[in-house]
């Protein structure tokens, strides 16, 4: 693959005390693509993404995005920079308007028709027709819809979605795989995922965490047959 | 949506209306204490931009209204400056001072916040009586009415005075009302419900806070500054700890996060004390009781269940 590099993480590392929790990690993506992110429990999936995206800094390592090195540049401005993330817990604004919760998003990267963007976003992703009730009243698999639509609403140029079909019907899996198909390859997105199905349906490569490090980068099939993976993870 | 924009343009100007005729019809009594209550609805509102919007519970507001009111008071009776130019003076100085507490106590969060703030407060007030050969101290400054003239106005005139609280009120209230209807206001409250998550769509909490606590101290600043013009007095008590939680029970009363709510609770809060001070002399008793009442049965204030209770459109 000759692709761009989007983004380059290099011996990236961050401890909790005795616990490493990501250990010097080396990590590519490639503009365009869906790369997922797997691993037992306590792989250090979710302290890697928020290294990525500024939630938790840096203890050593590198990263650059687009050219840039952002290593030390805080959460908000890589926001700005083009790097959304959605929560693993849903994290919307329960007590505000749904309309208002996506217009937060379409306003922070600065759009010129507030409200006819904000209910194309909601449109998008089906949620129109509920833009003027409270968040903390829709459904949970609406309020994960939400939750993406915003991460979308920023347009930015990556896309880190930690566990997002977790608690979804079959049915709302379906539709979500679809919504992330369609975001590629204009958007990057790197997906934190346990459910198999959709790791293997969706993503170009994939990489896996074990006690904080890679254990292995490469497409689905050569994950599958990867002996290491399946003896650390897939319990083969 | 066009709907509720009339709805709430038509309340606020209706109340706005309302009193401006008011000062016709009531007695003198009554006008007087409600130029009173409108100048102090200005600090409150001020108090529910940092407190009702945007989370930032304060305990050190007076700080703002008292740089607002030695602002202007000093240099009028210091420096000899006319009312318009003080009264410009002592605005600024209560955003500044709130951009000076804000660098610092924005830093911290929550109950370090309140703490914090309290403490900037009590070191003002300690402040000012320290520097008592120009401050006059406990005595404080009484403005000359020569210097209350603003524009060709005597503000020692209780028609003029009444009009040139109802003038601030309502540009305030105004200003308030488009404020929290713009994308700035929804940012503010943004950071109110969920702080790491308005991060994470790429706002800097640091600077949306400074911001509403600027705009916050700006109209404490207001208030203090209009307050000692249309009093004609300037005064510690002003800038101690019992005018920081003043206008937090007003905003709790009325309603934190409602753009009417200030008014309401300063004007209930104003004749409550009133009332019951004409009945006995444990009028604070009755106060206590009337914030007993609200915690149990409306804890969001009056028009915050209004709000829960159908009136959904109220800003």
């Amino acid at each position: 693959m000759a692709a761009v590099t989007l983004l380059e993480a290099r011996a990236l590392t961050r401890h909790f005390g005795g616990l490493r929790a990501v250990d010097g990690v080396d990590f590519d993506l490639a503009q365009g693509e869906i790369h997922a992110l797997i691993g037992p429990n306590g792989a250090g999936k979710t302290t890697f993404v928020s290294l990525l995206c500024g939630r938790v800094p840096v203890q050593s390592g590198s990263i650059r995005f687009a050219g840039q090195d952002i290593t030390r540049l805080p959460a908000h401005a890589r926001v700005r920079a083009g790097i959304a993330y959605t929560f693993q817990i849903t994290a919307i604004y329960a007590r505000l308007s749904v309309l208002d919760n996506i217009a937060l998003a379409v306003q922070s990267r600065g759009a010129s028709h507030l409200a006819a963007e904000s209910m194309a976003a909601l449109d998008r992703v089906g949620l129109a027709s509920r833009a003027d009730m409270l968040a903390g009243e829709l459904s949970y698999g609406h309020q994960r819809l939400l939750e993406v639509a915003m991460g979308l609403a920023l347009r930015p140029r990556l896309l880190i979605l930690d566990e997002p079909t977790q608690g979804l019907a079959n049915s709302e899996i379906d539709a979500f795989k679809d919504l992330v198909r369609g975001v590629v390859p204009d958007m990057t997105v790197l997906l934190i995922e346990h459910n198999m199905d959709v790791v293997m349906d969706l993503a170009q490569r994939i990489t896996v965490l074990n006690f904080g490090q890679v254990l292995a980068t490469g497409t689905p099939d050569e994950i599958r047959a990867n002996p290491a993976v399946q003896s650390a993870y897939l319990g083969g | 949506m066009t709907g509720n924009a009339f709805k709430v343009w038509a309340l606020h100007l209706g109340v706005l209306a309302a009193l401006l005729a008011a000062q016709f019809v009531l007695p003198a009594y009554h006008n007087g204490n409600l130029a009173r209550i409108m100048v102090l609805a200005v600090y409150a509102m001020g108090f529910n931009i940092a407190f009702g919007y945007t989370g930032l519970l304060s305990l050190g507001h007076a700080l703002f209204f008292g740089a607002g009111l030695y602002g202007m008071g000093m240099l009028v009776a210091l420096a000899g400056w006319g009312a318009g130019a003080a009264l410009t003076a002592g605005i600024a100085a209560g955003g500044a001072m709130a951009l000076a507490v804000g660098l610092l106590a924005l830093r911290t969060a929550g109950v370090s916040f309140m703490i914090v703030t309290l403490m900037f407060a009590q070191a003002g007030y300690l402040t000012i009586l320290y520097y008592t050969p120009y401050t006059r101290g406990e005595e404080g400054i009484v403005i000359d009415r020569a210097a209350r003239v603003l524009l060709g106005f005597d503000l020692s005139d209780d028609g003029v005075r009444y009009f040139a609280a109802f003038a601030l009120f309502a540009a305030a209230l105004l200003v308030k009302l488009a404020l929290v209807r713009s994308p700035f206001g929804r940012v503010m409250v943004a950071m109110r419900e969920n702080e790491e998550r308005s991060r994470m769509l790429g706002y800097d909490p640091f600077r949306i806070k400074l911001a509403a606590l600027v705009l916050s101290g700006i109209y404490a600043g207001a208030a203090g500054a209009a307050y000692g013009l249309l009093f004609g007095y300037v005064g510690a008590s002003f800038a101690s700890i019992q005018y920081s939680i003043l206008p937090l029970l007003y905003v709790l009363l009325g309603g934190a996060g409602t753009v009417l709510g200030p008014f309401l609770g300063a004007a209930l809060m104003f004749y409550l004390i009133d009332l019951a001070s004409g009945i006995t002399t444990a009028h604070l008793l009755v106060v206590g009781v009337a914030l007993l009442v609200l915690v149990l049965f409306a804890p969001k204030g009056i028009l915050g269940a209004l709000r829960d209770r159908g009136l959904k459109w109220l800003p």
